[in-house]
């Protein structure tokens, strides 16, 4: 029974080992999650810069009753703010009343401010009275376009079947969004695209677009001189901005609530549209425009700091280096066994081989939203650094495992009779002989995982989890290639470095290869 | 023959891969204490015998007995502890030095450092192998030294039989025959017994106590080497003989 106890043994070894390490990698990853020193106020908002005006002046209210306040800025979408909040990764971030009706509750045929605050209520969640304006939807176009064809109202569009649409993709998807207009005003048009909003502008502008979706307090309808279209169905609902927080908040910290409750009816459409061009085409930091904001309307000293650029940068890197070394930390935990099974069982081996070549085939943007709900049912944080290193842990596979089978399966055959014929326990063979034989290999393997992981960790911006992307997707939303670029030179600078550390570690780490 | 003289035995075994037959039924037994010098042209199955009987394969029909007890997948490790293994051009291992190479079923085993260290010494004396090549890298030898070295290795836990692959196959002649005369010497000097694998008749002739000449996966003469030459078992004997006597030495001069 001698060997094959052997083999059972290190089977069992490697499985086991593998669940541990995944264990205490999701316990890391809970433990920093949780890591939130005792009672600071959290705000979220979403990825355009209105809400990102909201979160700080939220923020700076709280903060003038003495309570600390995080503000999370481009925090994600409506799903994953309302999910966040929900979850109490959050306790309050600036929506609006037509989302809440026709997005978060959809098909409930809400109506009222009243039939939301019940919807609201069992959800353990309250609503602020609306703040005053209505940024509500409209399409838009260029005013020489609109004039050259003489339209005027959303009804004028149905006689130019050929014109171009581009709408941002939670416009396209939503039920008061394209789908309801279309079939509201029996709309022909077929060339519809999904881009980022603050990308359809630029687009209109050049010409490639010739309508798309407007909030009516953005700050570029006046700058490119758009011509918002009369919506002469009123076909669209009222968006009255409001701030969503947790009920527990008010016996928490009832000031924070009164707080922000004082914002009610303070902000109309032409102040709002104001801030949005301050921040966005004067490129005055929104906190800044929160602080002058507050001291001239409602003479509150507020004093909400900007981060300084190095500041940025250094934390940007840390959250980005975490989110990288986790992934890939927990990868090759993970991965070197199930490419040390693959080689030793070559049918479960190509079957393993299979299915990490399938995970990795799954677009990044689905993984991470596939992962969300997966999170959410055992009680994991949905958004934020877990999925986004669950994803990068996922990726990371398949380079290591492949990279580790072909190594293994590489070892000439007079080398492995060598070691078989030596009567070794096969623990012995493998870590004595096999793996360090494979060990150039495997290193390769991790190589590729890392360097690919640190691109695509700019992504983990999108649900929350900072790094690198998070200067990326504030650039894009502010068409500031400045800061674009900050976060772009560092991500491609780290990705050469990772290589270059890899490299190194190479000719010390890896044992002189065979004679060839 | 009793159990006693007999090392290793194998009764009918064969060896097929899917429907090509390496070895045919063979029946085989390695006397202890006795060198035997397996020769054949390539692809014979010498080299197949030789991982039977240490079971890196196992056979397809018949079994093989070691002291009498046959081989099972249960009791090949301890018994691979006794079985001193050499291929050609060594098989040491890249990322260990030549010292670590020699001691590491020693090491896997628990011996003691000074057990190791003296067994160590011992055998650079015997094979002869100079004392600074033990902290060398493989490639970092010659072929010679790296042969001594796998000579050092299959012998560390002192086996009672060693497996030789075509030992001394890749190695330029001088070297070789150098190597020949210093494994000869060691194998009179333990008494060990010796399985050896080579293609070379005058080598065969040096070494053997016993010669076995395959062809095709199948034994055509056993016995001492002067019966291939004086009695010969089938015109094939006396045409390899012939061959190898015409390639070796036109003149005939070294057998
Ligand atoms: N793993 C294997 N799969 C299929 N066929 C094999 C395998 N190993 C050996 N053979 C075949 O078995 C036959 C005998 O091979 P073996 O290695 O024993 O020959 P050999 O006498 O050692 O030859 P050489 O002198 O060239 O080393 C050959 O035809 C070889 O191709
Ligand atoms: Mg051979």
């Amino acid at each position: 029974m001698r060997t094959t106890h052997h083999q059972k043994v290190s089977r069992h070894g490697i499985t086991n080992a593998a669940i541990t390490t995944l264990a205490i990698a999701t316990l890391a990853i809970q433990c920093h999650a949780a890591d939130v020193s005792s009672e600071p106020v959290k705000i979220g908002s979403k990825t355009f810069t209105e809400s990102v005006i909201l979160g700080e002046i939220a923020a700076a209210m709280i903060e003038s009753t003495g309570t600390r306040a995080i503000h999370r800025a481009e925090f994600g979408g409506t799903q994953i703010l309302f999910q966040a909040l929900k979850t109490d990764e959050i306790d309050l971030y600036p929506e609006y009343t037509g989302t809440i009706t026709h997005e978060i509750f959809a098909g409930q045929n809400l109506k009222s401010l009243d039939d939301i605050d019940a919807a609201l209520a069992k959800q353990n969640i309250k609503m602020t009275r609306p703040l005053g304006f209505n940024n509500t939807y409209a399409l838009g176009m260029t005013r020489q376009r609109s004039s050259e064809l003489g339209i005027n109202t959303i009804s004028d569009l149905k006689n130019h079947p050929d014109l171009r649409f581009g709408f941002s993709n939670e416009f396209l998807d939503r039920d008061d969004g394209w789908p309801a207009l279309k079939k509201s005003y029996n709309l022909p048009q077929l060339n519809v695209a999904g881009l980022e909003h603050a990308l359809a502008y630029r687009a209109l502008q050049s010409g490639a677009l010739d309508v798309m979706d407007l909030y009516t307090t953005d700050a570029e309808i006046a700058y490119y001189d758009l011509h918002a279209l009369t919506d002469d169905r009123d076909h669209f609902p009222e968006y009255y901005a409001v701030y969503l927080y947790r009920t527990d908040l008010e016996t928490r910290d009832s000031q924070a609530v009164t707080a922000i409750s004082r914002l009610a009816t303070t902000i109309d459409n032409p102040t709002m549209t104001a801030l949005n061009a301050r921040a966005k085409l004067d490129r005055v930091p929104e906190a800044i425009v929160a602080n002058d904001f507050l001291n001239q309307t409602l003479d509150i000293e507020a004093n909400r700091a900007v981060e300084s650029r190095t500041a940025q940068i250094w934390r940007n890197t840390k959250e980005h280096l975490f989110l990288v070394s986790t992934s890939t930390f927990a990868a090759i935990l993970v991965a070197i066994p199930i490419g040390v099974i693959a080689s030793k069982r070559r049918k479960l081996g190509q079957a393993l081989l299979a299915i990490v070549g399938i995970l990795q085939t799954i677009p990044s943007l689905a993984l991470l939203v596939l992962l969300m709900p997966i999170l959410a049912a055992i009680g994991l944080r949905s958004v934020g650094d877990t999925p986004a290193i669950i994803a990068l842990f996922v990726y990371s596979l398949l380079p290591i495992v492949r990279n580790t089978h072909a190594g293994l399966v590489g070892i000439p055959a007079p080398l492995r009779e060598s070691a078989d014929a030596l009567g070794l326990s096969p623990m012995a063979t493998l870590f004595q002989i096999e793996l360090p034989l494979a060990a150039r290999s495997i290193l390769a393997g991790v190589k590729i995982a890392a360097v690919v992981n640190v691109g695509f960790a700019t992504l983990g911006a999108l649900i929350a989890a900072g790094g690198y992307g998070q200067p990326i997707l504030t650039g894009i939303r502010l068409n500031d290639h400045t800061l674009i670029l900050q976060g772009a030179i560092p991500a491609a600078m780290l990705a050469i470095l990772t290589q270059t550390t890899f490299d190194i570690l190479e000719r010390f780490i890896v044992p002189a290869a065979p004679h060839k | 023959m009793t159990n006693r003289n007999t090392l290793i035995q194998l009764k009918a075994v064969s060896k097929t891969y899917g429907n090509l037959c390496a070895l045919k039924s063979t029946t085989l037994d390695i006397p202890t204490g006795k060198t035997t010098v397996l020769i054949g042209q390539s692809g014979c199955g010498k080299s197949t015998l030789l991982r039977l009987i240490i079971r890196l394969i196992t056979p397809t029909t018949g079994s093989i007995t070691f002291e009498g007890n046959p081989l099972t997948e249960q009791n090949i490790t301890t018994i691979r502890h006794r079985i001193g293994y050499v291929i050609q051009d060594g098989g040491l291992f890249p990322h260990l030095t030549a010292r670590d190479n020699v001691t590491i079923l020693a090491r896997h085993l628990k011996h003691t450092k000074s057990d190791i260290n003296r067994r160590l010494d011992e055998l650079r004396e015997l094979t002869p192998l100079p004392a600074h090549c033990l902290d060398r890298h493989p490639t970092q030898l010659s072929g010679g030294q790296r042969q001594r070295v796998a000579l050092m290795r299959a012998l560390f836990l002192d086996p009672d039989l060693l497996l030789l692959d075509e030992p001394l196959g890749a190695l330029d002649p001088i070297i070789r025959s150098e190597l020949q005369t210093d494994l000869r010497d060691i194998f009179l000097r333990l008494s060990k017994t010796v399985c050896m694998v080579t293609h070379d008749l005058s080598e065969a002739a040096y070494f053997a106590d016993k010669i076995v000449l395959l062809q095709d996966g199948k034994i055509v003469q056993q016995g001492i080497f002067n019966d291939l030459l004086d009695r010969p078992a089938d015109p094939f004997v006396t045409r390899f003989v012939n061959a190898q006597r015409g390639a070796i030495s036109p003149s005939g001069a070294t057998l």
